[in-house]
């Protein structure tokens, strides 16, 4: 059965694209920082949380490949529809890249040449000066292209491979098969490496004084997180329409189980790597904590707690991960609390005492860009069978039991 | 009538499955079910009753984090308060991040051990108890469904055994139950 994408939704997240816009132009006014940087962090903290949940549903789908996990056949194209966000994801995080670069915002302080300037006295920073081998512009932007034409490729290949094996039978299905399996470990492989360079690069960069060696595990556990969640609500969504008649109770179970689990892991990084700073208490490294801990402990506290408690007391059940309704409630919750997270990376960090909490801004570009996310998706989804034709454990993904 | 317990030896934990269902459908209440590994989805078929280790070992994981969190605070806070690193130690909500790894493991290893423990008393199949399973063969390769004739008073003996015939059976043996 295709889908097709109804009215409502269309119409819905038009109005969200609307909406999110004139508050984002409003906000945009109001935005009386340098560089107008506080309307750039926003944009910014919203493309690279979008992007990252079409990330982690493509790693998600490649590990799939890897282990040959059959339960997820049947919501595959879900998964696939996801990824073909990655190419628009890719754009958007460009943009920010480039206007960076360019100097029209100071997001990455490394970038502006007069920190690395010893006759400046005024701007020169002796701790940037010493990494100019890894952080400078040329080889910043070797690794951005990287990074991004690398996932742009997979994703695509993938997606290609997966419509040409809805067409295949046989010992032809079985080859592709395999094919798809060797890509996905060398896409892992690339993965690994990548996901935390992007975190460098991106994120860690931006508070350039401070380092932490489980920051890319970290945001790659939000990534994670995050693609988890919102395959789950879609596939719920999609199941509420009367869509994919062979997803039962067994398969919501298992989607539910991996919502748990990343939350676990997500929760398990951000505390590790919470809990070597405060214990050491050094104050290059504590001053992150000082900027979201200290400046923003509601934001922090709230964004734990909805990552972490919530998940675990809420999804630990069998009966709540078979329930749709409620696996859609809690799933909802946690999406906006990996928000949350995305935010609290991005904000303190490159406004300083300018963010003064989550404004229009925020809340703008991100009703916006989840219309835009929804619209992607939801085409993707309707340009090609929702369930797969074929696919070598199709069957037994449909007899999947637990 | 004396009572009796038939064992039907099967093969295959599948021709085992279907043996089963033909049974119940029959209205014939199964005793148990002995196999070397766990068989799935014959709970349903048998209508066990599902399992509440779940349960256990949440309570378990309950009891294990508040033992930790009382001996954190009574080693680290009350009885002996060290400066390590100067970190502040007057409350315990003040060190309570450096406690949780702590307070983690001890939850996990409570939960696991009392799961594990509960599980082997509630089979009885702790370290040195007697096997209770009717037939060595069922912890190598061969699947064993026990019948009572007492479960089931709507049918003889004869007439389960006739059933049990018109399943792939690999052997049926009867004996007297307590006698």
């Amino acid at each position: 059965m295709n889908f097709t994408i109804s009215k409502r939704a269309s119409t819905i997240t038009l109005v969200l694209i609307v909406i999110g816009l004139v508050m984002a132009a409003i906000g945009l006014m109001g935005d009386h920082t340098g560089h107008k940087q506080y309307t750039w962090a926003a944009f910014y903290a919203n493309a690279l949380f979008f992007f990252f949940i079409a990330l982690g549903t493509l790693f998600f789908y490649a590990l799939n490949h890897v282990t040959e996990t059959a339960w997820t056949v049947l919501v595959k194209r879900v998964y696939e529809g996801i990824a073909m966000y990655v190419p628009w994801g890719a754009l958007t995080v460009l943009v920010v890249l480039v206007a960076g670069t360019m100097g029209l915002h100071h997001m990455w302080p490394w970038m502006d040449a007069r920190t690395v300037d010893a006759a400046d006295a005024v701007h020169f920073d002796g701790h940037i000066n010493k990494l100019t081998s890894y952080l400078n512009k040329p080889f910043f932007w070797v690794r951005a292209i990287l990074i991004l034409g690398t996932f742009v490729l997979f994703a695509r290949w993938f997606r290609a491979h997966s419509l040409r094996m809805d067409k295949e039978t046989g010992e032809a299905l079985v080859a592709s098969h395999w094919k798809n399996y060797r890509r996905s470990v060398l896409f892992i492989v690339l993965f690994a490496f990548f996901s935390s360079v992007l975190a460098w690069d991106w994120i860690m960069s931006i508070d350039v004084h401070w380092k932490s060696a489980l920051f890319g595990w970290y945001v790659f556990g939000g990534m994670w997180a995050g693609g988890m969640i919102t395959a789950m609500i879609l596939v719920l969504y999609l199941k509420g329409k009367g869509y994919l008649p062979q997803v039962n109770a067994n398969h919501l179970q298992d989607m539910g189980k991996w919502v748990f689990a990343v939350s676990f892991l997500w929760s398990y990084l951000y505390f590790e790597q919470y809990l070597l700073i405060w214990y050491s208490n050094i104050p290059e490294e504590s001053s992150y904590y000082v900027a979201r801990l200290n400046d923003h402990p509601w934001l922090t506290w709230v964004m734990f707690f909805i990552n972490f408690a919530l998940p675990m007391l809420l999804l630990m059940s069998r009966d709540s991960k078979r329930s749709p309704k409620y696996l859609l409630g809690v799933s909802l919750i946690i999406f906006i609390g990996h928000w949350l997270d995305t935010v609290q990376m991005i904000m303190p960090g490159s406004l300083g005492p300018h963010f003064t909490g989550i404004g229009i801004l925020e809340v703008g570009f991100f009703l916006a860009f989840l219309g835009v996310f929804t619209r992607i998706v939801l085409a993707a989804f309707a340009k090609a069978p929702l369930t797969v034709v074929a696919h070598p454990f199709l069957e037994e993904s449909v007899h999947h039991h637990i | 009538m004396a009572n009796k317990v038939i064992y039907a030896v099967y093969e295959d934990p599948e021709l085992l499955k279907s043996a089963a269902r033909k049974l119940v459908t029959a209205g014939v209440q199964v005793r148990d079910v002995f196999s070397p590994f766990p068989i799935h989805g014959i709970d349903p078929i048998i209508g066990l009753k599902r399992t509440r280790m779940g349960i256990v070992s949440f309570m378990f994981g309950i009891f294990g984090l508040s033992l930790a969190l009382l001996g954190t605070w009574w080693m680290a806070i009350y009885d002996w308060p060290m400066n390590i690193g100067g970190k502040p130690n007057q409350f315990f909500y003040q060190n309570v991040a450096a406690f949780v790894p702590v307070l983690f493991e001890f939850t996990v290893l409570c939960a696991a051990h009392g799961m594990a423990i509960t599980y082997l008393i509630r089979n009885k199949t702790l370290p040195g108890m007697p096997a209770r399973n009717p037939d060595p063969r069922s912890t190598n390769d061969k699947f064993i469904i026990e019948l009572r004739t007492a479960d089931n008073h709507a049918h003889t003996a004869e007439g389960i055994t006739g059933m049990l015939r018109e399943t792939d059976v690999f052997e049926i043996n009867e004996r007297q139950f307590g006698a």
